[in-house]
């Protein structure tokens, strides 16, 4: 188990990279404190995957170091760093039984035959795989088997860090609940470092006690769950996180105040000095609600999604979501929408740009 | 435009993949089909392009009987979870081949392939190849594909799930308004319930080789036929437990009863499964008459804006679902409110009795 430090890390796969552009990781600098639980999320090509091979030493970065327990690791080899991986296909040997593929990688480093088997039942309880040990891999379901490859890295007690490369892609919904709970589980026990990759914003929120951000090469916010959820602090991690994500809506600012379509809109606190910039306005779905005054809005659909209703409805020329109780009706054509104040902020270029405070 | 299943089956040796299945789809609108995987989702498209032949039962379109047509001679646009392209053509020729195929004439081709790019926003990508395209981008070609011919039938076997989580919002979020008023009859195969909520539509419910309940998608998904379509529908799954019914008592376990009402007062004494959905079991207290339920936290997690609590009670484990963030604590007891009239009652059959 070790803490990852990535210092002034840049990347590109270009030889002679000019622009900003041509980087496929422009700037990362992150700590990562020993067993923690991690999540790295962002859409195809954000650089994720880059990330994650450099960490595992499959890729050396153009610029900047990789530490472990600040022991510089940039040049070694991916044997040679501890780190177990998990991919999105389950990794196993199908001709051998369950507790053969659970053992090799301690037999590999030579422990001794009475660890393994208490190490190698230890783990298997704990994912449930105790009952069919003597099993070959082969007629295994697919989420067994993606058990036994989480398993084959949960099983070695020296490693630095277990990497999650997308590891629910073939599992079914109703199974993935399951297996995500069960790693976060075994994580609550193992208490090793664990980097979970996705694209998938439920699994990284789901799983992770930290979750980094990343667009575009770049990472746009480090936090909890809750905070980004809470307080984006860009518009992407605002569409990003969220199903529907957060509306943005054009705005003027105006001597710290914000308006849409000419009205002043209350928010969250100050705005600091945005002048020359895109500004925007920031409210999730939660937090939008129907009424009889307010913002003047056309209805353009409703969808019943089961727990709740969502209501799509167009003020200006921005469609703007509410998230609605199962039961509420909802009036056709023209209605009325109220932002909650201190939900709404105020973005410049993408950044937030409110502070929290007294709503204003 | 009508699609007809007539006792269907399909066996594979020793397996049966689909048991005997009647079923009928029509136009307008879409018809999802929603089950596990191994639930015969892709057998049953298969089957209905022509790709297989039904082990018995027949197959009518429009009332002809297309049992025995080849997949050419049906008017079929088919696409798959893994993104198809013809990898040495361009977009627009990828656009085009069907047309090609039927004999269009060439200056309808272009605006036909025009029309479908603008609709999919591929219109910038015309000339390049597939493997120059993102993912969503080869997903969409294929799509456009789909859409530039009229075909009497589109079956897409989860056409979403190898996309990005906010790509997928998005065309999910367009795929109804692109079939909108075409001829079409389309049928969707998706393992995940929150899909079919959001097309809307027809859903069919599907379990191990059996479509178990077909309807208005909202209307299975609240009023299941049965157990397995309760299950199938409901995501994080479903909540059961066993219950006794004693008189007006419904008995849970030794701390845990409440009095029944409405259908489920009418009930014969005995023993029923209730099931209820997470986000019905709050750790708020709810209304009144809302039942407690205490348990152990098992895992908890966190989406954002919702709070999800696994708990224990007496081996059984629970689910609750909830808007906002709670406090709970891993290993400790917590008390969970459940809200009786969500529980739908199955006999010991799985059939929904109230």
């Amino acid at each position: 188990m070790a803490k990852i430090t990535l210092d002034n890390l840049r990347h590109s796969y270009m030889d002679a990279p000019q622009h900003d552009d041509d980087y496929a990781l422009k700037q990362i600098d992150l700590d990562w404190a020993d067993g923690g639980a991690y999540a790295l999320l962002g859409p195809s090509g954000c650089g994720k995957s880059t990330l994650l091979n450099i960490i595992s030493g499959l890729l050396h970065p153009s610029q900047g170091r990789i530490l472990f327990d600040d022991v510089d690791v940039t040049g070694l080899a991916p044997t040679q760093r501890n780190i177990a991986q998990v991919f999105q296909f389950p990794v196993i040997y199908d001709t051998m039984t369950v507790f053969n593929n659970l053992a090799f990688p301690l037999r590999n480093r030579g422990m001794d035959e009475a660890r393994v088997m208490a190490r190698v039942e230890e783990i298997a309880a704990m994912l449930e795989l105790d009952n069919m040990l003597g099993q070959k891999a082969a007629g295994l379901t697919a989420d067994n088997k993606q058990k036994i490859s989480m398993g084959r890295g949960l099983v070695r007690d020296d490693v630095n860090v277990i990497m999650f490369d997308e590891p629910l892609t073939v599992i079914d919904p109703h199974l993935k609940w399951k297996l995500r709970s069960k790693l976060k589980e075994m994580h609550q026990k193992v208490g090793v470092t664990m980097i979970y990759v996705t694209h998938d914003q439920t699994e990284a929120l789901t799983f992770a006690d930290q979750v980094v951000v990343m667009q575009e090469g770049e990472v746009v916010q480090v936090g909890t769950p809750v905070e980004l959820f809470e307080r984006p602090g860009h518009t992407f991690v605002g569409h990003f996180i969220g199903s529907p994500g957060m509306n943005v809506l054009p705005c003027d600012v105006r001597d710290g105040s914000a308006f849409l379509n000419g009205v002043h809109m209350v928010v969250e606190g100050p705005v600091r000095d945005v002048a020359g910039s895109r500004t925007e306005l920031g409210i999730r779905p939660e937090f939008v609600t129907l009424a009889d005054s307010g913002i003047a809005a056309r209805l353009r659909k409703v969808s019943d999604v089961g727990r709740h209703k969502v209501v799509e409805a167009i003020v200006g020329d921005t469609i703007v979501s509410a998230i609605v109780s199962e039961s509420q009706q909802v009036p056709d054509g023209e209605v009325f929408l109220q932002f909650a104040p201190e939900q709404t902020r105020v973005y410049a270029d993408g950044w937030l740009a409110t502070e929290k405070g007294a709503t204003s | 435009m009508a699609l007809e299943l007539r006792h269907i089956t399909k066996k594979q040796g020793a397996d049966t993949h689909i048991y005997d299945t009647s079923i009928s789809f029509s136009a307008g609108g879409f018809n999802v089909l929603l089950g596990a995987t191994n639930a015969g989702k892709t057998t049953l498209i298969k089957l209905m392009a022509g790709l297989e032949k039904p082990t018995s039962g027949q197959i009518w379109m429009d009332g002809v009987n297309v049992t025995k047509l080849s997949t050419q001679k049906r008017n079929v646009s088919l696409v798959h979870q893994f993104f198809v392209n013809y990898p040495h053509m361009n977009v627009f020729e990828n656009i085009a081949s069907p047309l090609r195929v039927s004999g269009m004439a060439k200056s309808e081709i272009a605006g036909r392939v025009e029309e479908a790019a603008d609709i999919l926003q591929l219109r910038p990508m015309l000339l390049r190849r597939p493997d120059e395209l993102s993912g969503g981008q080869q997903q969409r070609c294929a799509l456009a594909r789909a859409i530039v011919k009229e075909s009497d039938l589109v079956l897409l076997d989860e056409p979403l799930a190898n996309l990005d989580y906010k790509l997928r919002e998005e065309l999910r979020d367009q795929l109804p308004e692109l079939f909108a008023g075409r001829k079409s009859i389309v049928i969707y195969a998706t393992s995940e319930p929150s899909e079919a909520l959001l097309l809307g539509g027809q859903t069919a419910t599907l379990h191990e080789g059996r479509v178990t309940q077909f309807g208005d998608t909202t209307s299975v998904y609240r009023t299941p036929a049965d157990l397995t379509s309760a299950q199938a529908f409901s995501d994080p799954p479903m909540n059961t437990a066993k219950v006794v019914k004693s008189g007006p008592e419904i008995r849970l376990s030794d701390t845990v009863s409440w009095q029944a009402t409405g259908d489920v007062a009418g009930l014969s004494d005995g023993e029923y499964t209730v099931g209820i959905r997470p986000h019905f079991i709050s750790p708020l207290e709810g209304k009144d008459g809302s039942v407690g339920l205490n348990g152990t936290v098992l895992v908890t997690e966190l989406s954002g804006s919702e709070s999800v609590a696994h708990f224990d009670i007496g081996g059984q484990s629970w689910v609750s679902q909830s808007p906002g963030v709670h406090p709970y604590r891993v290993g400790e007891n917590h008390a969970f409110y459940m809200d009786p009239a969500r529980c739908y009652f199955f006999a010991p059959n799985g059939r929904v009795v109230g």
